[in-house]
C-alpha cells in the first residue's frame, strides 16, 4: 500500500499572535515551525497503514525551502521520501495549491493507493485542498476520520459525529482527511533524524497562478484583553474560589 | 438571490447561516437535504449544483460546521468556484470582500473573493440565530455520479460514553503541563467529581500520552462552552484558547503571573495548582458541611 501524506509548514504561535508592519504575516522571528496537528496524524496514520501492510510512504509540501525541515521531521519519524514544491513564501490559495498537488501527483512515478491531508490547516483553515485535489484526480474524498482500517482494496472510515461514529467504506485508491486523535504520534529517534538525512527528496518549483481566494491583509481580532480579578496566591485563594462558585451556583 | 445549505434546520449552526444571509438585504432560499438520505457530501454537493443552475444565485451559503464545510468545498470543486470558510462578515462586489477565520479564531483574514457565485461558509457565533423561516427540502439529485455516491455513511456506532461529557457540562476542570504527570491528574479529577463537571486537557498532555485526545480542549480538540471553565497549569496557547473561548467564564490557575492565560481569564488564581486545587476541593467540602 503505497501512500502520500501532505503537509504545512505553519509556525508554532504561542500565546500571542503579533503581525508584520504589512500586515501580510504572521511575525515569526522568535518562533519556531512546525505542521498543523491534523497532520501529523496523517503522517503516523501512513507510518502504522505501511508498516500493518507493506508499501511505502510519502511526504509532499508546498511551501518555502525551509518547509524542508518538516519534510525531514516526518522522514524522521518514518516517511520513506518527500516531495517539495518550492514556492518563495508567499501564500497560495486553496485551487493554486490543490492544483500543483495534482501535478506532481500525476507527474510522480509512485502511484498512491491512500492520499492523506489533514481535516484543515492549522493557520488557514480553508477546509477544501483535499476535496479539490480528489476531484481533479476523480477519487472519493472522506473528511474528518478518526480511525482507517484497510480490508484488501477497502478502506474503513469512522468519523467522530454527536451521538457516535459514522462509517465510510470506500475503494482505493481515495483521498482520505484526518483529525487529531486518530492516533498519538511517535516522536523522532536520535537515529530516525539520521536516517531522515539520507532519504530522497524530489523538488520542483510550480508556477504560481493568480489567488481567487486573494488574502488582502491580516487583521488580529479586537483585543478581549480582560483585566482578570486576582482570588488571591497559592492555598489561600480557596476560600475566594468557592464564593465565585457560590455566586455563578455551581456549588 | 442567495441560496442557503440549512445542514439541519434545528441546529443553531445552520440557523445561524440563515441570519447571516438575511442580514445581506437580498431574497434568500434555504434549502435542506432529504432528512432520510443518508450523508453524502458528495451527492449533497451535485444536488446543491443542481439548484445553483436552475436559480443562479449570487451567493451560496453554508453553516460553517464540519459538514457544511465539506458540502460547499465539494460546491465549489464542482463548479471550479473559489470558497471562503468562516466568515464573519461580507461585502459584496466584485470581487466579493470577506473577512474570515484563521487560527481557530485567533487571527482574521480580508480576503478578496473572485468568482460567481460567491461560495461561503459562515462562522460560528457572529450572528445570533433567529427564526429559520421556510426551508425547502429538496430530494437528492439523480445528477450524482457513481463516484459522488460512493462517499456515503453506511453505519452509525453510538458512543459509548460514561459521564459528563465535555461539550455539555456546565463546569470544566482542566489541566496543562503544570499538572506534571498523568497522575497528577487526581486533583483535577476530584476537583472536577465534585463539582458534577468534566475533566480537560491542554494538547500537550495529550501529546505527552497523560490523557486521551476524547479530553483535549483546544483548535483541533473539543470546543466546549462551560457555565465556567478552570484551567489548571496552561499557558494560554492560542491552540489551546481557541477550544475554550466559548467558556462563560474563566478562572486560570497558573504560578506565572505573566502566563498569557491571564489576559484572557475573569479570574485569576497565582500559584501551584498542586497546592490550590486541593485547596479548592477541600473548601467545597467544608461548605457543604462534609
Amino acid at each position: 500500500m503505497n501512500i502520500l501524506v501532505c503537509v504545512k509548514r505553519v509556525p508554532l504561535t504561542g500565546g500571542k499572535i503579533n503581525l508584520t508592519p504589512d500586515e501580510q504575516a504572521i511575525q515569526t522571528r522568535h518562533l519556531g515551525f512546525t505542521i498543523s496537528p491534523h497532520e501529523e496524524c496523517g503522517a503516523e496514520e501512513a507510518i502504522r497503514l505501511v508498516e500493518q501492510h507493506g508499501g511505502s510512504s510519502t511526504v509532499l509540501t508546498l511551501g518555502p525551502p525551509e518547509a524542508e525541515e518538516q519534510l525531514r521531521d516526518m522522514m524522521a519519524i518514518g516517511i520513506d521520501r518527500g516531495i517539495h514544491l518550492l514556492t518563495d513564501g508567499t501564500e497560495w490559495d486553496p485551487q493554486a495549491t490543490a492544483a500543483a498537488i495534482v501535478e506532481a501527483i500525476r507527474g510522480d512515478e509512485q502511484a498512491y493507493d491512500l492520499i492523506l491531508f489533514g481535516n484543515e490547516s492549522a493557520d488557514a483553515g480553508n477546509y477544501q485542498v483535499a476535496i479539490r485535489v480528489a476531484h481533479a484526480l476523480g477519487l472519493p474524498c472522506v473528511n474528518g476520520i478518526k480511525a482507517i482500517s484497510v480490508d484488501g482494496d477497502r478502506v474503513r472510515c469512522e468519523q467522530e459525529v454527536a451521538g457516535g461514529r459514522d462509517v465510510y467504506v470506500v475503494a482505493v485508491p481515495a483521498v482520505v482527511t484526518v483529525k487529531e486523535g486518530i492516533n498519538l504520534p511517535r516522536y523522532p529517534s536520535v537515529p530516525g533524524r539520521l536516517r531522515a538525512k539520507r532519504k530522497p527528496v524530489a523538488v520542483s518549483t510550480p508556477a504560481r497562478p493568480e489567488s481567487r481566494l486573494e488574502m488582502v491583509r491580516l487583521v488580529l481580532p479586537e483585543g478581549s484583553s480582560k483585566q482578570a480579578e486576582v482570588l488571591g496566591r497559592g492555598a489561600e485563594a480557596a476560600p475566594s474560589v468557592v464564593q465565585v462558585l457560590q455566586e455563578i451556583g455551581v456549588v | 438571490m442567495i441560496l442557503v445549505f440549512v445542514e439541519d434546520p434545528t441546529d443553531e449552526l445552520s440557523q445561524q447561516a440563515v441570519a447571516f444571509a438575511r442580514g445581506m438585504e437580498e431574497e434568500i432560499e434555504a434549502v435542506t437535504i432529504d432528512e432520510g438520505a443518508e450523508y453524502a457530501p458528495a451527492t449533497w454537493a451535485r444536488t446543491l449544483v443542481a439548484r445553483i443552475e436552475q436559480r443562479s444565485p449570487s451567493a451560496v451559503m453554508a453553516p460553517g460546521t464540519d459538514r457544511g464545510n465539506e458540502v460547499l468545498a465539494h460546491v465549489g470543486a464542482m463548479l471550479g468556484q473559489p470558497m471562503a470558510a468562516n466568515c464573519v462578515s461580507v461585502t459584496p462586489g466584485d470581487p466579493a470582500s470577506v473577512l474570515r477565520v484563521r487560527w481557530g479564531g485567533s487571527l482574521l483574514e480580508e480576503a478578496a473573493v473572485h468568482g460567481a457565485p460567491l461560495l461561503l461558509s459562515t462562522a460560528a457565533h457572529v450572528v445570533a440565530a433567529g427564526p429559520i423561516g421556510d426551508v425547502e427540502t429538496l430530494p437528492v439529485t439523480a445528477d450524482a455520479s457513481e463516484l459522488d455516491q460512493m462517499v456515503r455513511v453506511v453505519e452509525r456506532v453510538p458512543a459509548t460514553t460514561a459521564g459528563v461529557s465535555l461539550t455539555d457540562a456546565d463546569v470544566v476542570v482542566s489541566g496543562g503541563r503544570g499538572v506534571g504527570s498523568a497522575e497528577g491528574f487526581a486533583v483535577i479529577e476530584e476537583l472536577a467529581e465534585l463539582l458534577g463537571g468534566a475533566v480537560g486537557c491542554s494538547r500537550a498532555v495529550t501529546s505527552a500520552g497523560w490523557r486521551p485526545h476524547s479530553d483535549q480542549v483546544g483548535q483541533t480538540g473539543t470546543k466546549i462552552s462551560p457555565e465556567i471553565y478552570i484551567a489548571c497549569g496552561i499557558s494560554g496557547a492560542t491552540q489551546h484558547m481557541a477550544g475554550c473561548k466559548g467558556a462563560k467564564r474563566l478562572l486560570a490557575i497558573n504560578p506565572d503571573g505573566e502566563a498569557s492565560i491571564f489576559a484572557s481569564a475573569d479570574y485569576a488564581v497565582i500559584g501551584d495548582l498542586h497546592e490550590v486545587v486541593p485547596a479548592i476541593s477541600a473548601e467545597i467540602r467544608r461548605a457543604r458541611g462534609g
